[in-house]
């Protein structure tokens, strides 16, 4: 009794940047190549500082993880796979992601995207998402909403749902 | 033993395209014969987006006519070249990529030395291409992708001494821009609004200015930005030309007040070991803010430090840059064979973590 189109969703209060940082972390546990997490929300909701809490809890050598904004794909070796955080924002048209070899990386990495919109046709169907929204009230205050649709999440994202 | 020395440097890691010629007699000043940039800083105007260059492609045509046209400038054929020097990295894989190929493919047919440099280097040297300057001095790199602070010891040692751990200021001035619908890029546009503004109506947060270390962060200012923004039109029901003029310089103030106190650190550490003739140097798009420029010229000033800016030209992205640090390393004995590979991540100092460690070694090619 699989339902592999409904999306599921897990709404989540994050009170401060360490909550983002913990939640980060638990996801990072969960990861396996192939996978695609991607990150939605405006500028200054919380994914480059999501994406660098993730990425730095999986390097084994710690290393800088600079925002993506301005070199679209920054790259890292983990243990298993490489892990690709990218930002699409600069993107001006969907055929540039293909250039950029993300589609590729889909298969094979672990993919965290920033601004997915820019995906188009091309977002994958089994990723993650992870939506971030900002508090109006609390200064440090994030809203987050994970969805997916495939059945692959479902027992891993389990222990999330409180 | 003066040995002159001309050298074709090929720059593709970022979103332009370029090439240059630089010659240099062993001991004497380098002089730059030629350098041309295909940017897109027209494209980005008229369309008011930053459209990067992703395309190797597109890089490797424009690259072909880059050659052309520098040797042109230069009066120059390949056969005036003693080497050809590439940006093997950091940068977009893509254009890395076709800069190598490219320099691989006329070393390969002229039977040239071919040399990889460090993009993040070639930003470094620039003060010794255009003044010349001696070993050590601290160099303050301050871009749209980068911000740190580093004591160049050599062509390739470059100890770390801090930099930032999140967004880059050059990010930061885009980012506002966004936020506060100015064109791009942010740092020209929100410099003339903060020039109209008032810097102390909105109180914008210093990070980590608690923190005795040269690390800096600038992620968190688009936010408190973007709530003073949001909590203005919430109270006004919309946010007049002056309210975007202060914001834009209280940003702007605290961009500059904290570089400038960082600085005085990065400063400090340099200064204790005693540099023959004390510099700090600023390269990068940002360097051509006129207030980071006027408080990192103060703080020279007070503690006796020569202050060094190249030009504009010569602190955004270019070739000339690549061909000088390449004539540096040749120098010293570098060559690099037809293996040399395009690196995504090459940081220039693989061994400071974010604190100043001594007799740390330089990045390797």
């Amino acid at each position: 009794m699989t339902q592999s189109i409904k999306p599921r969703c897990i709404p989540l209060d994050l009170s401060s940047g360490d909550k983002t940082t913990e939640l980060a972390h638990r996801i990072a546990r969960i990861l396996n190549p192939g996978d695609v997490v991607l990150l939605e929300g405006p500028i200054g909701a919380g994914k480059t500082h999501f994406a660098r809490s993730l990425i730095q809890s999986l390097l084994i050598e710690p290393e800088d993880v600079p925002s993506p904004t301005f070199t679209l794909v920054q790259i890292y070796d983990l243990a298993q796979c490489e892990l690709w955080h990218a930002d699409l924002y600069r993107l001006s048209h969907v055929d540039e992601v293909e250039e950029l070899g993300l589609i590729a990386a889909f298969d094979d990495a672990i993919c965290l995207v920033e601004w997915p919109e820019k995906l188009g046709e091309l977002r994958p169907e089994t990723a993650l998402t992870l939506r971030l929204s900002v508090d109006p009230c609390e200064e440090n205050c994030r809203h987050a909403e994970l969805e997916w649709t495939c059945d692959t999440w479902d027992g891993r994202l389990k222990g999330l749902q409180e | 033993m003066t040995q002159t020395l001309t050298f074709l440097g090929l720059e593709s890691s970022c979103d332009d395209t370029a090439a240059a010629v630089v010659r240099q007699r062993d001991g004497g000043p380098a002089e730059i014969l030629s350098s041309i940039v295909y940017g897109q800083t027209d494209l980005h105007s008229s369309f008011g987006g930053v459209v990067p260059e992703i395309a190797a492609r597109a890089h490797a045509e424009k690259l072909d006519t880059c050659v052309r046209d520098a040797l042109t400038q230069a009066h120059l054929s390949l056969d005036d070249l003693d080497a050809v020097a590439v940006t093997a990295g950091p940068g977009l894989i893509g254009g890395v990529m076709s800069g190598v190929m490219c320099a691989k493919g006329i070393a390969a047919a002229r039977n040239l030395p071919l040399v990889g440099v460090n993009h993040l280097a070639g930003h470094a040297l620039t003060p010794r291409l255009t003044d010349g300057i001696d070993y050590p001095y601290l160099m303050l790199l301050v871009s749209g992708g980068h911000c740190q602070f580093l004591i160049a010891r050599g062509p390739e040692l470059f100890t770390r001494l801090g930099g930032t751990i999140d967004d880059a200021p050059g990010e930061a001035f885009d980012k506002t821009a966004r936020l506060l619908g100015l064109p791009q890029p942010g740092g020209p546009s929100v410099q003339a609004e903060a020039e109209m503004g008032d810097p102390d109506r909105f109180r914008f947060p210093r990070p980590l200015l608690d923190r005795p270390d040269c690390n800096l962060s600038f992620s968190g200012l688009k936010t408190a930005l973007m709530r003073m923004r949001d909590q203005i039109i919430e109270t006004q029901g919309g946010l007049t030309r002056r309210d975007r003029a202060d914001l834009c310089a209280g940003f702007q103030a605290a961009i500059v007040e904290t570089l400038v106190k960082k600085t005085q650190r990065a400063l400090d550490l340099y200064l204790a070991e005693a540099p023959g003739r004390p510099t700090l140097a600023v390269a990068g798009g940002v360097a051509a803010n006129t207030e980071i420029r006027k408080g990192l010229m103060q703080l020279c000033a007070t503690s006796g430090t020569d202050f060094l800016a190249p030009p504009l030209a010569l602190c955004t992205d270019n070739a000339a840059m690549i061909a000088y640090a390449g004539l540096e390393r040749f120098r010293a004995g570098a060559r690099d064979g037809m293996d040399l590979i395009a690196r995504p991540r090459w940081p220039l100092d693989k061994t400071s973590p974010a604190l100043i460690g001594s007799g740390k070694k330089g990045a390797k090619a």
